[in-house]
C-alpha cells in the first residue's frame, strides 16, 4: 500500500511539474506587467497599471494591433473557403495527383516560416508589386492553409455519410444536401479551423518580419521592433491583453460550438 | 413524343404494374467495386404493398442491392424500376422512396419536428399542410407531443420511430429498411418489429427490408429473396425458404438445421429417395440430378422434424446424448452421433420432460417423420 501511495504522489508531482512548466513563462510575464518600474525584471518591488495605459497609448501597437485584424480576418477566411474546397476534393473524390496535391497543401508544416516570407519578399520585389497587405495576406493565407484544411478533411472524415444520403432519399437535390445538412454538421469544424487560423495568423512573427512594412506591420513585428529599442515592461503589458482577448475568444467559441466535437465527433450525435 | 410513355404511366398507376405484379423491379443488377463483384445478376420483382427481405450474410451483396434501389450506388449493369418507370438512371432525390437506416441518421441539429417535416419541406409543400401531416405520421408512430426534442434526448426505439415517420412522412412509393432493429435490445426488437408490421400494413406501403437475422426475416417478411456473394440464391415465401431451400447455403443460414450423411436409393420423376439407416425418406430431385444410385448425399433435416426414440424400430441414426439447452418452449438436446457431417445433430422436444427422460450420456435413437426434406449433393 506505501508503495502505491509513493507512486501516485510521484504521479501528482510530475503532472503538477509540467503543468507548472507550461505556464511558467506567461505567468512570469504577466506578472513583469504589473511592475511600477522601467524594467523587465522579477519579482517586480511595486505594482502599477501604468504599462498597461502606455501599451495601449502606443501608436505602433494601435496600428499593428489594426493591420493585424483586417490580415487575419482576410488571411484566415480566404483559408477557410481554400481549404475547405480542397478537403471536400480530397475526401469526396479520387484523382490522379490527390497524394500529390495533398501534400504539397500540407508542405507550409515542413519549410520554416523565414523561408516563406522570403520567398514571397522576393517574389514581390520580383514583380514589382508593392509591400502592400495583399502580399502579406497571401503569405499568411499560405501559412494557416495546412491547419484549415486538416481541421475540415477530419470533421469531413468523421461526418456520417448516412446523413447526407437521407436528405437526399427524402428529396433534397445537392445543393440542398450541402446547406442544410452537410455545412450545419460540419459549423463546429469550420469555425474551428477558422479560430485556429486566426489565432495563428495574429500571432504569426516571423514569415511576418519579411513581409510587412512599417505601413503594414502587424503586433507581433511592431512589439518586436519596440523591443529592439525599448526594455520597459510594456512589451509584458501587451503580452497580457494578448492571453486574455484570445482566451477570451475561445471559451465564447467553445461555449457556442464546443470545440471538443471536432476532436471527438463520434460522441456527437 | 418520347416522353408520353412516362406521363401516361404516372397517371394510371395501376395500369402500369405489369402482368405478373410487379411494382419494383430488379433486372440483371450487377454492382463490382473495384474488381470485386458485389452483385452479379441479381434479379427479383417485388410486388404492389408486400415486404420483400433480402436476407443474407455481411458481405452477401443485400445492401449493395438496397443502395442501388436507392440510387445511392449506380448499377455496373442492369435496371430498376418502380412503379412502372425506369428510374436507374433517376438521381436517389427524385425516386420518392423512404429509407429507415441502421443508426437512423436523424439530423442532430434538428428537432423530431424539422426531421420530419424535412422531405416535405424539400417539396415546397404548404406550411399549413406540413403541419397536418407532421402531427399525422407522429400518431402513427406514437410520438405527438415530442416535436421539439432533439435526436440525442429520445431513446434508441424513439429515435427509429422519428426515422419511420420521417421515411412516410414524404408517402414513399417504396419503403427501404436497413438492418432497422439491429442497434435496439432484445425485448425492444420484437416489439418494434411487430409496430413495423403493423403500421406497414396499414399503410400498404412497398417496403424492401435488409437484414442478416433469418428469424427476422421469417417473422416479418411476405417474401424472401436470400442473398449470397452477391447472387440471389432463392426468393420465396418465408414458409417456402423454410421448408424447400433451393441450395445448401439456403438451407443452413435459414433457422437451425442438421446434416445428416446418406445415400441415394432411386429417382421418381421428380422426387428422389434418399435412404439413412432403415428410413428412406423422399426429397425434391431437382438438386441430386446427375447423381447415380448409391451416390452419397447430404440429407437435411430441421431439428423440429426429429425426434428421440428408444433405440430399434425405424430410427435414422444413433447417438449419445451429448448436451441439453432448455429454451422454455422447448429443449434443444445435442446428440454426438457420427451420421451427421459435423458429428452432432440437434433435436427439439416439446415435451418439459425431456431432459429428464433423456439424461446426458443416454444412448438415444433418432426418428423422422417429415415429408419435407431435401438432400443436396455432399460437398467436395
Amino acid at each position: 500500500m506505501d508503495s502505491c501511495g509513493a507512486l501516485r504522489a510521484i504521479g501528482v508531482a510530475i503532472v503538477a511539474i509540467t503543468l507548472a512548466f507550461v505556464l511558467l513563462p506567461a505567468l512570469v510575464v504577466a506578472i513583469a506587467a504589473f511592475n511600477a518600474r522601467a524594467v523587465l525584471a522579477f519579482p517586480p518591488d511595486a505594482l502599477s497599471l501604468r504599462w498597461f495605459a502606455k501599451a495601449l497609448a502606443y501608436d505602433d501597437f494601435r496600428v499593428g494591433f489594426h493591420n493585424g485584424l483586417i490580415v487575419t480576418a482576410f488571411a484566415s477566411s480566404i483559408a477557410l473557403v481554400v481549404g475547405s474546397a480542397f478537403a471536400f476534393a480530397l475526401d469526396r473524390y479520387s484523382f490522379r495527383l490527390k497524394r500529390t496535391i495533398e501534400s504539397v497543401l500540407l508542405a507550409p508544416l515542413v519549410i520554416p516560416h523565414f523561408t516563406i516570407g522570403l520567398g514571397f519578399l522576393i517574389l514581390a520585389a520580383e514583380l514589382g508589386a508593392a509591400r502592400g497587405f495583399a502580399v502579406v495576406i497571401a503569405c499568411h493565407v499560405i501559412l494557416v492553409l495546412p491547419f484549415v484544411l486538416r481541421s475540415v478533411y477530419i470533421s469531413l472524415r468523421n461526418l456520417d455519410q448516412r446523413f447526407e444520403l437521407a436528405a437526399a432519399s427524402l428529396g433534397a437535390p445537392p445543393r440542398r444536401v450541402l446547406t442544410s445538412v452537410t455545412i450545419p454538421l460540419l459549423a463546429p469544424g469550420l469555425v474551428s479551423g477558422w479560430l485556429f487560423a486566426a489565432i495563428l495568423s495574429f500571432n504569426e512573427f516571423t514569415a511576418s518580419l519579411f513581409v510587412t512594412s512599417q505601413r503594414t506591420q502587424t503586433l507581433p513585428v511592431a512589439m518586436y521592433n519596440y523591443v529592439r529599442e525599448y526594455a520597459d515592461p510594456s512589451m509584458a503589458a501587451v503580452s497580457v491583453i494578448y492571453i486574455v482577448a484570445t482566451a477570451a475568444l475561445l471559451t465564447i467559441a467553445n461555449a457556442f460550438f464546443g470545440l471538443g466535437k471536432v476532436l471527438n465527433v463520434e460522441n456527437a450525435r | 413524343m418520347l416522353k408520353m410513355p412516362a406521363e401516361s404511366a404516372r397517371g394510371v398507376p395501376a395500369a402500369n404494374a405489369n402482368a405478373d405484379g410487379a411494382f419494383v423491379r430488379i433486372d440483371g443488377v450487377s454492382k463490382h467495386f473495384g474488381d470485386v463483384p458485389a452483385l452479379q445478376d441479381a434479379s427479383v420483382n417485388i410486388r404492389r404493398g408486400e415486404i420483400l427481405t433480402l436476407l443474407g450474410p455481411s458481405g452477401g451483396g443485400k445492401t449493395t442491392l438496397l443502395n442501388v434501389v436507392a440510387g445511392f450506388l449506380a448499377p455496373d449493369i442492369g435496371s430498376i424500376h418502380i412503379d412502372g418507370r425506369p428510374v436507374t438512371d433517376v438521381p436517389p432525390y427524385r425516386r420518392e422512396i423512404g429509407v429507415l437506416f441502421q443508426n437512423y441518421a436523424l439530423f442532430p441539429h434538428m428537432n423530431v419536428a424539422s426531421n420530419v417535416a424535412y422531405g416535405l419541406k424539400m417539396r415546397g409543400t404548404p406550411k399549413a399542410e406540413i403541419q397536418r401531416r407532421l402531427a399525422e405520421v407522429l400518431a402513427l408512430v406514437r410520438l405527438t407531443g415530442y416535436q421539439t426534442r432533439r435526436p440525442r434526448q429520445l431513446s434508441g426505439g424513439q429515435q427509429q420511430r422519428v426515422a419511420l415517420a420521417r421515411a412516410l412522412a414524404i408517402s414513399p412509393k417504396v419503403l427501404l429498411l436497413d438492418e432497422p432493429f439491429s442497434a435496439l435490445d432484445k425485448n425492444l426488437r420484437g416489439s418494434m418489429q411487430l409496430e413495423l408490421k403493423d403500421i406497414q400494413r396499414k399503410l400498404g406501403v412497398t417496403t424492401i427490408f435488409v437484414t442478416h437475422d433469418q428469424s427476422e426475416a421469417l417473422s416479418l417478411s411476405d417474401r424472401i429473396a436470400v442473398l449470397s456473394e452477391g447472387r440471389i440464391r432463392q426468393v420465396g415465401t418465408p414458409d417456402a425458404i423454410y421448408r424447400r431451400p433451393a441450395d445448401r447455403f439456403v438451407a443452413g443460414f435459414v433457422g437451425d438445421v442438421n446434416v445428416l450423411r446418406a445415400e441415394l436409393v432411386r429417382v421418381e420423376g421428380e422426387t428422389a429417395f434418399v435412404g439413412l439407416g432403415v428410413a428412406t425418406l423422399a426429397v425434391p430431385a431437382e438438386p441430386l440430378r446427375g447423381l447415380s444410385q448409391g451416390a452419397p448425399v447430404d440429407l437435411f433435416l430441421r431439428p423440429e422434424q426429429l425426434h428421440l426414440t428408444a433405440r430399434g424400430g425405424t430410427s435414422l441414426c444413433e447417438g449419445v446424448i451429448a448436451a441439453h439447452s432448455y429454451q422454455g418452449g422447448h429443449v434443444d438436446i445435442h446428440i454426438a452421433s457420427e451420421a451427421a457431417v459435423s458429428g452432432r445433430i440437434l433435436v427439439r422436444q416439446t415435451q418439459s420432460d425431456a431432459a429428464a427422460h433423456w439424461p446426458v450420456g443416454a444412448e438415444g435413437a433418432i426418428g423422422c417423420e417429415t415429408q419435407e426434406a431435401v438432400a443436396f449433393p455432399p460437398e467436395p
